[in-house]
């Protein structure tokens, strides 16, 4: 834990599954990523994956009993897991997972968190590598990151309305062509 | 790691800027009213796949480039959180295709992280195995088309014939020709049959190439990248070990058991086409190397489990479905219900053919996955589009672009 005191903005940090996890504060997340790259040698950012906790651990019972809206596979089962999952501070984390290339190979996940329409800065000047990730995840979350020059979408066509993996885009949510509507 | 001490590529840096992965026509450079903007793709024979590239040409030089993805974007990950996990360990090696099984190795692993479970060591050596033939597999691929794109059409046909004979053991090893459950008896013997002579083809590849004073023309010098760009742009695999840059997950950070096999990590320092090729072949013959380490201790382990024994994640055996009353109930639950997976997230990175192939895994203790991303090795490098394909021509563009090995379907996923 003391190994990143130099980290600024560090809110949390959690151990958990051998990996290392540090809750940065979203409003000194560049300069904490700075940190990191220059002091401790994380060179390499290998992913930004952002996830959507929209409706976490408020789904119904369990079981084999049938509710009005058919059995619900993701509530904790009849297995044993009977469990509702820690609330999660914010809507959305967007998770940094950084690696050291060096002699002392090292990784580190720096998370933050945002409510809808909360922007976060850019870390492209810290890593170039940065650019599509965010796009990525501008396109499949619509997380706003700030500063970035070229902040479109690049899975989806350019055209396209919604964020497909949030949670409240439905499976199947691809309006079909040709229909009678059209 | 260790850089070679041999390695200046270029001064400075390439990435381009503002934006890093879109060439800006330099109006000092060329004349603006010459640039002739085209289309590369996203349906172009001499393109990996669907990928777009935008390029502004001033006469035969790239002056501007873009590369424009997504054609094949597939919602995998949206599709996957909707699926149990164990049904949803099949979309897996359907991401990248070439290296289907490093993809679904991947995602099995991650997962068993969550689950913290003890899988048999017999599992863990022919996991290795298949990885490793894997490799060499989607190698082949990349060497046969690659060559293709440069003329070469032998080659092609030669590498998918090896190729082809991968794919007949990943089918005796699973009972299809993509997917891996267990292994049958026959395997190893077939696979000793093809490491013999896996090692003579790339020796004869490497001849075809090697004396062929147009793919020496074409590749060398060609689509140059430096180590300090290679890291900023988060290069990995061949793409990186062709910069001078020593770093292989499976010997830095191993996974599976690749502290225990012996093998060399093939790296080379121009940073260029040709050197990206040389590791490919490299690879080729380590892998065949790992392979029959990995046969020789599965016939050691002969008689041992292959399947990890917890009943509340694995089917139980099919003969004792007719005699246990708790068999058939975990069966039932496992097969309509899944098992369900402790709350969690985790960052799983393994070695995939194409470089650092990671999967973020979210669960919220149910029996779905929450959130699933994939790290594609493809994505990242085609970031580095723009950087290596600087002052070239637009006929050594289809060099440089396919020495990035990228594959559509894991870049769109």
């Amino acid at each position: 834990m003391s190994a990143y005191a130099s980290v600024p903005g560090v809110v949390e940090t959690r151990e958990a599954f051998g990996e290392r996890t540090l809750v940065v504060d979203p409003a000194r997340l560049v300069e904490a990523c700075t940190v990191l790259r220059d002091e401790h040698g994380f060179n390499f950012l290998a992913d930004i994956a952002a996830a959507d906790y929209l409706g976490w651990g408020e789904q119904g019972v369990a079981g084999y009993i049938g509710t009005a809206a058919g059995r619900d596979l993701h509530v904790p089962g009849s297995q044993g897991l009977a469990r509702v999952p820690d609330p999660k501070p914010k809507r959305f984390s967007i998770s940094y997972h950084l690696l050291r290339v060096d002699d002392e190979p090292a990784r580190v996940r720096v998370q933050v968190w945002l409510d809808d329409g909360e922007p976060i800065a850019s870390v492209l000047p810290v890593w170039p590598a940065a650019d599509w990730f965010e796009r990525e995840a501008w396109d499949m979350m619509g997380i706003h990151f700030e500063g970035h020059a070229n902040l479109v979408r690049i899975l989806m066509p350019e055209d396209w309305e919604g964020h497909p993996l949030r949670k409240d885009y439905p499976l199947g949510g691809e309006p079909v062509r040709f229909s009678d509507e059209d | 790691m260790s850089v070679l001490p041999s390695t200046r590529i270029y001064e400075g840096t390439r990435i381009p800027h503002p934006v890093p992965t879109i060439l800006e026509v330099d109006p000092e450079k060329h004349r603006l009213d010459d640039i002739l903007r085209v289309n590369f793709g996203p349906n172009h024979p001499s393109t990996h796949g669907v990928l777009r590239l935008v390029v502004d040409l001033d006469g035969e030089t790239v002056a501007g480039i873009r590369a424009v993805i997504g054609y094949l974007h597939t919602g995998f990950e949206k599709n996957m959180e909707h699926k149990s996990w164990w049904k949803s360990v099949t979309y897996a090696p359907r991401i990248d295709y070439v290296s289907f099984h490093a993809n679904e190795l991947l995602y099995v692993l991650a997962i068993e992280k969550l689950l913290d479970i003890d899988v048999p060591r017999r599992a863990v050596w022919a996991r290795m195995a298949l990885a490793e033939l894997n490799r060499i597999h989607s190698h082949l691929v990349w060497l046969g088309t690659s060559a293709l794109e440069l003329g070469a059409i032998s080659l092609f046909w030669y590498c998918f014939d090896d190729r082809d004979q991968i794919l007949d053991l990943f089918e005796m090893a699973g009972g299809a020709r993509m997917h891996t459950r267990y292994v049958q008896v026959d395997f190893t013997s077939e696979a000793r049959k093809f490491c013999d002579s896996m090692p003579k083809s790339v020796d004869e590849y490497e001849a075809i190439l090697d004396r062929n004073a147009i793919w020496l023309e074409r590749t060398k010098g060609v689509g140059l990248l430096s180590a300090d760009d290679a890291l900023a742009l988060a290069q990995s695999g061949p793409m990186l070990r062709s910069t001078g840059v020593d770093w292989d997950l499976r010997k830095t950070m191993p996974y599976l058991a690749y502290d225990e096999v012996e093998f060399d990590v093939p790296v080379y320092g121009n940073g260029d086409v040709y050197d990206r090729y040389k590791v490919h072949m490299d690879e080729m013959r380590e892998s065949v190397r790992i392979v029959r380490q990995c046969l020789d201790r599965l016939d050691e382990m002969d008689g041992e489990p292959w399947i990890a024994d917890d009943r509340k994640v694995v089917l139980p055996p099919r003969h004792e479905l007719h005699t246990s009353m708790e068999s058939l109930i975990h069966h039932f639950k496992i097969v309509t219900e899944g098992f369900t997976v402790p709350e969690g997230e985790v960052y799983v990175a393994i070695e995939s053919p194409r470089g650092e192939n990671g999967c973020y895994l979210v669960s919220d203790g149910g029996a779905r996955p929450w959130r699933v991303k994939f790290r594609a090795p493809s994505f990242a490098a085609l970031q580095a589009t723009a950087t290596i394909v600087q002052g070239l021509l637009i006929a050594d563009l289809i060099a440089a672009g396919g020495s990035l090995d990228p594959v559509m379907g894991d870049a769109d996923r």
